[in-house]
């Protein structure tokens, strides 16, 4: 489909959304008066091409579509959008503007705008990226914006995360220690060294980066995860917790669909948002799978 | 239909505790969210976790700082009770795995915050909140809590009695966003409202694009007035470009904050001569604003953070997150150079009124966290004291939710509490247009519990049907108006005319949102219905603050008043109550309590 301009007035528009979604507007009366209509669009419009003007140039976004359900969309296609250029522009924003600017169907997760939600994973340009943390001028245009690889889409950009929280859920994502300090208002303690220690494990956000990114997930959907063996990680390494609760997390990582099942390939490591060194994680576990198996041999 | 015993909105920090509260009460808990628990803003907190843990300190101290930085307009109940039950909590929190920021003795460290008179902020690196919530939403998946992630609330089931303190809460109406179905949920025992902030009735807010106030406005609707509205925080430090916060921990680390003569104007502009960049929020973005006021901010915009001096091992140590923060979102090396910023919407004061129990003036309803006022920080929150203040209060209502035996609350809600009427002061029209926006049906009196669940359910179909169905405008355009009059009419600083001309620009975005409609005609994850709807609520807490500031002729906290100077304690030492009265709301006052185990006599507030 043709990119949609903006100097449209608020009728064209309309008729313009009716062209990607045809039939599927219910022609009913307008209830609003025109006049207001008009005065709210010529405003905008006036505001709008301001916008533009001011930028240096305007940028192209391609965009996945998809909904099972609305005429036209039930086979994927991408959409593209032009949308105005500034500095310190994310791929978050160029879609929030495309979408309060061109089309409000336009659907994908976002909440906090600073990497720490993890609302936002997409694959763009061919890699799993948080979009509020990707700066456009970064990033060869178009832009070519897909949902998460090897994950059910539900519409757009939306991807179903059922599978990848019951991965995060499967290595039991709770603290479990052997036992806790009696005294009045007496913290554990845990030296600054093993806090280090587990520091980058705890800065997980759950995004779905680095499932995404695995030929392993992708083939062997029983596979744990990067995230969710790192989640294992983050406690079986924290001193807190005692050796029983860490030779039983050993024992689910070690499974199957554990840890062995990785075959080193760095996708995670690449491309986690929050740096977080997956497979160095990994392959410490297997060398306490090792361990612990020598121990009881 | 589903059926529960307690049921909380919103998964954020209170939310999660209030549901585990409530679980180890005994009772059938579940979680109605419209956001996956680990998405919730309450992530992105950063600075810390006050709590008197250390034994020269004392809950005294924590108390009464935090009166004194409420501005006095703290409830000393409130106030007392937090102090008292926040060094538990923090404990409880270690115990389920908190990895907190440690001594070389391996205990938990705590550091210097603004208007503290100890070191008494714990916190795990610059992202205390991304733990915090990360270690609760660990322990509800630990004992099974149901969860209904990405379910949306549209409204409460109240009963419509008059007199709202005969009212009823006997569940909510939910809306699944990835099917498009729209459910009754019945709460047997209690609902608890705890979905954050309303960031974003402003554009430059810390807050996430979630934080649409869906709590404040629903229970507001119903009739619960919504308290001390007024008074919102900014923050001091927030990225420019992005609003992206930028923890109050690098000053408490030793961050200056420069003018473009380089001048460290906290201490060579008088702002603040013993506390400095240290004072109090409302204090430091005060002094910000007027260095760019008076020509000396960077650019005409913001001023410098500089924590250069602090070393890099250090920085790395405890405030790695913020070097993260500004590379990504201003492009800027913290190790190398000053970083930008000004001050933001952060925080409401203000919100759901409610008692030391979560409880509100109609059964069966509870607040916590961010959208309740119970009220603790008054005009001004600390630093520090938000995060404390969702586990104190969201501990409690969810234990009372579900029956447990507590200590009857002081503090007295509901329109019986009130002691002076209120008058806006100005000719402007606020409250529902025409009898459509009404939340509480006029057509006949329910009171049954099922009956009234089965017509708010009724309520929200048609209302979606409508949206779906009919052409409109987009109410992205209503909502930029009203960021854009918030942010520019009622920000820091405060003129008459500015807030009446704000109230006649909200006035118009509520007559205009008549007018709205969904353009996606999907039922299939439709964000434009859920956005649509989150806008309506957008609209009746901008007018909430506006309202609120309009009232309150003195400078007290966040609340400045060109006009008003002074903090006046003869007129004002009382709280501003809005309540909805079926769409033509009532403006009244209460009296501040000043006095529980201690008593509080108001000060001078210098730093």
């Amino acid at each position: 489909m043709s990119t949609q301009i903006e100097q449209q007035e608020a009728e064209e528009e309309d008729e313009a959304e009716t062209e990607i979604e045809p039939a599927e507007k219910p022609h009913q009366e307008r209830r609003l008066s025109e006049k207001r209509a008009r005065a709210e669009a010529n405003e905008r419009q006036r505001r709008e091409r301001e916008a533009v003007r001011e930028a240096e140039n305007d940028i192209r976004i391609k965009v996945f579509r998809y909904d099972p359900e609305v005429e036209g969309k039930e086979e994927p296609r991408f959409d593209d959008f032009r949308v105005p250029f500034h500095k310190g522009m994310t791929v978050l924003d160029a879609l929030i503007y495309a979408r309060d600017h061109y089309d409000s169907s336009l659907t994908f997760r976002h909440s906090c705008r600073q990497a720490v939600c993890g609302s936002d994973a997409l694959f763009v340009n061919g890699q799993q990226r948080l979009g509020c943390k990707t700066q456009i001028a970064d990033l060869e245009t178009p832009v070519r914006i897909e949902p998460l690889p090897h994950q059910d889409v539900v519409k757009d950009l939306v991807v179903d995360m059922e599978h990848f929280y019951e991965q995060m859920h499967a290595v039991e994502p709770y603290f479990q220690p052997d036992d806790l300090p009696e005294g009045e208002l007496e913290e554990q303690r845990q030296t600054p060294e093993n806090r280090e220690k587990v520091k980058m494990s705890t800065r997980c956000i759950w995004c779905g980066a680095c499932m995404s990114s695995c030929n392993i997930a992708a083939g062997d959907n029983q596979y744990l995860g990067p995230a969710a063996i790192n989640k294992a990680y983050r406690f079986a390494m924290d001193e807190r917790e005692g050796e029983n609760a860490k030779q039983e997390r050993i024992e689910t990582i070690e499974q199957e669909h554990g840890v062995w099942r990785c075959q080193t390939q760095f996708s995670c490591t690449e491309v986690c948002p929050k740096d977080i060194p997956l497979t160095e994680h990994i392959q410490e576990l297997k060398r306490e799978a090792v361990k612990s198996n020598l121990k009881f041999w | 239909m589903y059926e529960h015993d307690v049921l909380v909105v919103g998964a954020g920090g209170a939310g999660l505790r209030a549901a585990i509260a409530a679980h180890e009460e005994g009772a059938d808990v579940a979680m109605v969210t419209k956001l996956h628990p680990v998405r919730s803003h309450t992530g992105a907190a950063e600075g810390g976790i006050n709590a008197a843990l250390h034994p020269e300190d004392s809950w005294e101290l924590h108390a009464y700082d935090t009166m004194k930085g409420s501005d006095y307009l703290g409830d000393a109940p409130a106030v007392e009770t937090f102090a008292q039950d926040a060094p538990d909590e923090v404990i409880q929190l270690e115990h389920w795995g908190m990895p907190f920021s440690r001594e070389e003795d391996g205990t938990v460290s705590q550091r210097p915050f603004g208007g503290l008179s100890h070191p008494r902020t714990t916190y795990a690196g610059a992202e205390t909140g991304h733990h915090l919530l990360h270690t609760m939403y660990e322990q509800v998946v630990k004992r099974g809590i149901e969860v209904y992630e990405e379910w949306q609330v549209l409204n409460l089931a109240v009963t419509d009695h008059d007199d709202v303190e005969d009212r009823e809460c006997h569940g909510v109406v939910a809306y699944d966003i990835a099917s498009g179905t729209i459910e009754g949920f019945s709460a047997r025992d209690g609902v608890i409202l705890a979905t954050g902030g309303p960031g974003q009735v402003f554009d430059h807010t810390t807050n996430a694009v979630a934080n649409s106030g869906d709590g404040y406005a629903m229970a507001y609707r119903a009739g619960v007035p919504l308290e001390d509205m007024e008074f919102v925080q900014f923050h001091p430090t927030t990225l420019p470009s992005t609003g992206v916060l930028i923890s109050e921990g690098v000053r408490g680390e030793g961050g200056i904050l420069y003018n473009e003569d380089e001048e460290r104007f906290m201490f060579e502009h008088g702002y603040a001569n013993n506390e400095g960049e240290l004072a109090s929020r409302d204090v430091v973005s005060r002094a910000e604003l007027t260095e760019v006021n008076e020509g000396r901010g960077i650019e005409d915009e913001y001023v410098h953070l500089d924590m250069r001096h602090l070393g890099e091992e250090r920085i790395l140590d405890r405030l790695e997150n913020i070097l993260h923060l500004a590379e990504d979102f201003e492009g800027v090396d913290g190790l190398d150079e000053p970083m930008p910023v000004k001050p933001g919407q952060h925080y409401q004061m203000g919100g759901v009124e409610c008692d030391e129990n979560g409880q509100t003036c109609i059964d069966g309803l509870y607040a916590a966290g961010e959208t309740a006022c119970v009220s603790l920080h008054g005009a001004n929150r600390l630093g520090g004291n938000a995060l404390p203040e969702l586990l104190v209060f969201g501990a409690r209502a969810g234990s009372h939710a579900a029956g447990a035996d507590m200590k009857e609350a002081e503090i007295q809600t509901g329109p019986s509490a009130k002691s002076e009427d209120g008058d806006l002061g100005a000719d402007v029209e606020i409250g529902a247009v025409g009898a459509g926006d009404a939340a509480v049906a006029a057509d006949g009196a329910a009171v049954e519990s099922g009956e009234v669940l089965s017509r708010a359910v009724e309520r929200e179909r048609e209302r979606v049907e409508t949206l779906l169905e009919e052409d409109g405008i987009n109410h992205a355009h209503v909502r930029d108006d009203i960021q854009e009059t918030m942010t520019e009419n009622v920000n820091v600083f405060r003129r008459e005319e500015n807030l009446v001309e704000a109230l006649e620009d909200i006035r118009e975005a509520r007559e205009r949102y008549q007018h709205v409609a969904a353009s996606d005609p999907s039922r299939t994850y439709n964000t434009d219905v859920l956005h649509t709807m989150e806008t309506r609520n957008i609209i009746d807490i901008a007018e909430a603050i506006t309202a609120g500031a309009l009232a309150r002729e003195e400078f007290r906290g966040a609340h400045w008043r060109e006009q008003y100077q002074f903090r006046d304690d003869e007129e004002w030492l009382k709280h501003t109550l809005l309540a909805w009265n079926d769409g033509s709301p009532e403006l009244y006052y209460k009296p501040v309590e000043l006095e529980a185990e201690k008593e509080y006599e108001p000060k001078e507030r210098s730093y």
